[in-house]
């Protein structure tokens, strides 16, 4: 029944329906559509980069791989794992943000601080055979 | 002996006006334990969601770490082979697949799952638990081809890092087949209870997890370790 519901009413951020107690699928019960639409999109998105990279069609790729790698995240995010903006999924959206706060530092910071330090050092010692 | 039954018939008549009495109080007393066992319930099912998305959560930190590093010595291959020596992209493509499919059969069993069909979830299950197999063996395959040619994981800071990195995930998606399998049983055994339907929702939150991870591990590790 609830899916038979969401499928009629969309899968929109407002279709989610609070309150009643049905024991399981909570306020996210999904759907069929949800489903097939992330799926096609998740292979679409992984397609592209591959293709590019495979085929050498272009020189810099790594601008487009970084993007289809994010759009193939939040399409998971969203079809996938179902998060959305219902106020039942409040704290699950707080913790996510605050996981991609973390993870910008952590990642942001590291490849800053190694790459300036590398860059600090003397010509010649940037390179990795030394440590031969 | 007549006085007998007419006293055993009168404490019958003495003890109906409390059967009606508790009868008429227990459809309310039921109905308040019905609530009460509902919402604490549905409570209950929603904080251990939220629970297990917190320790997803936490494990996103761990792999940041980890593609933190791996960002950093990518590059550090210390005269030994490079990524685009060792990388065979058709075949990472092929391993993707295997776990992208599994992914969205995974979505079928929830929603075999909410339809209340036992039958078709377990059926679900089973494919997903194999094309997962498919991955773990693909990528234990391409190990132990690497460990062969003499890239292990002591040959240089890049190959570390990739072996503790991509094995990390692959030990995630083993102890999620682990995961499944013991679900499978459970569901066969006992049916898709109230209990069974909360574990698979954070089954199915863990393989799609996994999966948003592989999409990191394949776009930093593979394809921009062979654009490089």
């Amino acid at each position: 029944m609830n899916v038979a519901n969401e499928a009629l009413g969309g899968h929109g951020p407002h279709a989610h329906h609070d309150g009643g107690p049905h024991g399981h699928g909570g306020a996210h019960a999904p759907t069929y559509k949800q489903y097939i639409t992330g799926f096609v999109l998740a292979i679409v998105l992984t397609i592209i980069p591959f293709a590019l990279v495979i085929d050498h069609v272009m020189t810099d790729v790594l601008v487009v791989i970084a993007v289809c790698a994010a759009m193939q995240m939040v399409v998971h995010v969203v079809y996938f794992l179902h998060l959305n903006r219902s106020q039942e999924q409040q704290w699950n959206r707080m913790a996510l943000i605050y996981v991609l706060i973390m993870i910008f530092i952590v990642i942001g910071g590291s490849l800053w601080i190694m790459y300036s330090l590398d860059s600090r050092m003397m010509p010649g010692m940037m390179h990795y055979h030394v440590w031969k | 002996m007549s006085n007998g039954t007419a006293a055993m018939q009168e404490g019958a008549l003495a003890l109906k006006p409390g059967y009606a009495a508790a009868g008429t109080v227990e459809p309310r007393e039921l109905h308040a334990q019905v609530d009460a066992g509902a919402e604490p319930h549905h409570d209950t099912a929603s904080t251990i969601q939220l629970g297990f998305w917190l320790y997803l959560m936490s494990d996103c930190l761990l792999f940041a770490g980890l593609f933190a590093t791996y960002a950093v010595l990518h590059g550090h291959t210390a005269g030994g082979p490079t990524a685009r020596q060792l990388f065979d992209l058709p075949y990472t493509l092929t391993e993707t697949m295997f776990l992208l499919v599994s992914s969205f059969t995974c979505g079928l069993a929830t929603l075999a799952m909410n339809a209340d069909r036992k039958q078709a979830t377990l059926g679900w299950l089973a494919v997903t638990f194999v094309l997962g197999l498919g991955f773990v063996s693909m990528e234990v395959h391409e190990f132990a081809h690497m460990v062969a040619i003499g890239a292990t994981a002591s040959r240089s800071a890049f190959l570390s890092c990739f072996f503790t990195l991509v094995g990390t995930h692959g030990l995630h998606v083993t102890c999620g087949l682990i995961f499944m399998a013991v679900m499978m049983v459970a569901v066969a055994k006992k049916g898709l209870t109230p209990t069974n339907r909360g574990r698979l929702n954070c089954l199915m939150l863990f393989w799609h997890f996994l999966d948003i991870i592989w999409v990191g591990v394949f776009s930093l590790v593979y394809l921009s370790g062979v654009v490089h």
